[in-house]
Formats: structure tokens, C-alpha cells, sequence
């Protein structure tokens, strides 16, 4: 790592550094997603087998990790398009991180259950 | 202007400006004109039709990658359904299978030109940096080959 990479420090560089760190983790998590999905072609127990990972409680807390991380990705993405194409931009670009994260909290706090409920229904009954 | 400054009462050499008739201000090449001495890599718009095309596809992966997610992970239970019998009833449809497949390559396309920057940034060694994109292009390559043979020849009896 280079030294000095601390660019004004405020919020436009940590969105920047959030994009930048989300981006590299989905990337990583599709190049095995298509690994696990290519299962399909072995057999069908092999591809059960490789999904019931998917949903151990470790595992399903990760896939909230990751909607966290594409949620972010995509919303604060829009945002950068946002800054780059439109006019006003630029000068409205921190009133947009916030409204990005406002929208990001909205449909974290609405995807917990959805997301979690094999968990939490294996693990507290039905 | 001129004036005032060829009628200051000052020593001449004190006066000398930067430019006049005799001392022609030199011509400034436009800073990205292209000439033979141009490095072939520079020579194209590459670097501004990936910009372009971050953009675009961006947008695209808005709509597929949170419909995925949707699917998958929240609608009908999230993820406790999926399993070969629940993959072999959406690639029954040829919608879902033009989704995945548009999905597979924006995606890895997406991902792969942005890692390509991250590269070029941090790895400042010019043999790590020829390396770590050499793997980079060799597993995207592999991966969208793979993702698409599977979309393509995927069977609900295979056995
Ligand atoms: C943990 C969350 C996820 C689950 C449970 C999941 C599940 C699945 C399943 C069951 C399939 C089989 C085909 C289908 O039903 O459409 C599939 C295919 C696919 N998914 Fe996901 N997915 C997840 C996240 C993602 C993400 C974040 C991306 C993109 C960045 C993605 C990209 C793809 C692609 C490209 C295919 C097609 C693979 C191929 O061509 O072989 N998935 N996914
Ligand atoms: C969900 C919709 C998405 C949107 C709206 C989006 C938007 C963007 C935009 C606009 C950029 C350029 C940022 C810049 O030039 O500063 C970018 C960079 C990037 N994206 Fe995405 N993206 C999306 C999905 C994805 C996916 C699925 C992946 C992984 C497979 C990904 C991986 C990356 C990476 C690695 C970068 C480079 C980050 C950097 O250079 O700092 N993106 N994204």
C-alpha cells in the first residue's frame, strides 16, 4: 500500500472506500457463487448438499453481510452516476450519502427477517 | 494595457515582457493529442468507454442483482427453498435464464474492470501488477465460460 493515502478524510472518501471494499467482496463472493451454481451439472444431491451450507446460521448471517454490502454498492453507485451526469451533482452530493444511507438502514431493518428466517426459525422453533 | 505598461518610465531591461512580437509565446500541444510517438496502449478511448461502461451496466445490475436477491433470499421463505428442484423449475423459463445469463456477464464484467483499477492502484511493482491482472482476466474468463455452459446445457434429468 502506498503511504499517504488518507485523501481529505470526510465523508466522500469513506464512501469512496466503502465502494471500493464492497465491490472487491461481492466480486469475490460471485466468482464462487457460479462455482457453487456450476454444481448443478454433477447432480442434483451434489448441488443440495453444497446449498445446505447456505443455510447454517454462520452462513445465513454472511448473505445479510452481502446484502448489506450490494445494497450500499448499488445505492451509493446510483449516487456516484448521480454526481457524474447530473448538473447539480456535485453540489448535492453529501445531502445523497445520507439519503443513500437513510434508504440503506429503511431496507436493512425490512430484509433482517425475510433474510434470517431459516435461522431464526430453526433455532427458536417454528 | 500596453500602453500603460510602454509608458512606464522604467530601466528596459526591468521592462522585458514575457511575450511580444519578437518572442512568440511557444505553442502548447493539446495535453492528450495523439502522435506517432503516442504509446499504442494510449492510443485508443479505452479507459473512457469503461468509465462509460461502469456506468451503464451499474445501472443494469440495479434491477437484475436486487431482483435476484429479492428472489432468492427474501420472497417464498428466503433461502430455505432453493435446491436443484427449485433452480430446475426458474431456468425452465427462458426469461430467468436471459436474467442470469445478461446478470453473469454485467456482473463479472463489472467487477472484473473495477478490480483492474483496484490493481493498477496498489500494486505498484510493474511484474505484480502484470500477474495479479493476468489472474484477474484468467479466472473472469473461466468464470463467465463456466456460468454460461451451465445456463446453456443445464439439464432437470440428469438423472
Ligand atoms: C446469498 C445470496 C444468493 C443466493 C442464495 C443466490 C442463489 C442463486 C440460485 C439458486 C441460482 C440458480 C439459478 C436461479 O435460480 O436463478 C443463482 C444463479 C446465479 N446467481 Fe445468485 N444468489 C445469490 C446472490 C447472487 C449475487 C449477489 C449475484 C451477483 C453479483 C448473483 C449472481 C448469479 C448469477 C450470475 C447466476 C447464474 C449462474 C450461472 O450462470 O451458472 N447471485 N443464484
Ligand atoms: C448493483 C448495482 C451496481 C451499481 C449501481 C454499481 C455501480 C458502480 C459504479 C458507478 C462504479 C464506478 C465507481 C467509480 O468510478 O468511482 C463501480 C465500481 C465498482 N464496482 Fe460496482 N456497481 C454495481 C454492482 C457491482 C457488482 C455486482 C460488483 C461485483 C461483481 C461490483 C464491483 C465493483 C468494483 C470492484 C468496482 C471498482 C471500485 C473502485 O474502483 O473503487 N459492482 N460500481
Amino acid at each position: 500500500m502506498p503511504a499517504g493515502t488518507l485523501y481529505r478524510g470526510r465523508e466522500g472518501m469513506w464512501s469512496w472506500v466503502a465502494h471500493r471494499v464492497t465491490g472487491v467482496l461481492i466480486f469475490f463472493f460471485l466468482f464462487v457463487h457460479v462455482l457453487d451454481t456450476a454444481l448443478v451439472r454433477v447432480s442434483p444431491e451434489a448441488y443440495d448438499d453444497t446449498v445446505a451450507i447456505y443455510k447454517t446460521p454462520l452462513v445465513n448471517l454472511m448473505e445479510y453481510g452481502l446484502v448489506a454490502a450490494i445494497l450500499f454498492h448499488a445505492l451509493n453507485g446510483l449516487r456516484v452516476i448521480a454526481v457524474d451526469f447530473w448538473s447539480k451533482g456535485a453540489k448535492y452530493q453529501k445531502q445523497m450519502l445520507w439519503t443513500v444511507m437513510g434508504i440503506w438502514i429503511v431496507l436493512m431493518a425490512g430484509a433482517f427477517y425475510p433474510v434470517l428466517q431459516h435461522t431464526l426459525r430453526t433455532l427458536f422453533g417454528s | 494595457m500596453s500602453t500603460e505598461t510602454t509608458q512606464a518610465a522604467e530601466p528596459e531591461d526591468a521592462q522585458v515582457t514575457l511575450y511580444d512580437v519578437d518572442h512568440p509565446a511557444p505553442v502548447i500541444e493539446p495535453p492528450r493529442a495523439r502522435t506517432g510517438k503516442t504509446p499504442k496502449a494510449s492510443r485508443t478511448n479505452f479507459e473512457m468507454y469503461g468509465w462509460l461502461f461502469m456506468r451503464l451496466s451499474g445501472i443494469v445490475l440495479v434491477v437484475l442483482v436486487l431482483g435476484h436477491l429479492l428472489i432468492q433470499l427474501v420472497l417464498d421463505g428466503g433461502v430455505s427453498k432453493i435446491g436443484f428442484a427449485f433452480v430446475a423449475g426458474r431456468w425452465a423459463s427462458p426469461f430467468w435464464q436471459v436474467w442470469d445469463l445478461a446478470m453473469l456477464w454485467l456482473a463479472m464484467l463489472h467487477g472484473a474492470n473495477g478490480l483492474r483499477t483496484v490493481i493498477n492502484d496498489y500494486a505498484e511493482r510493474d511484474t505484480t501488477r502484470f500477474w495479479l491482472k493476468w489472474l484477474l482476466y484468467a479466472a473472469t474468463v473461466f468464470t463467465v465460460l463456466l456460468g454460461t455452459l451451465v445456463i446453456f446445457t443445464f439439464d432437470p434429468n440428469i438423472r
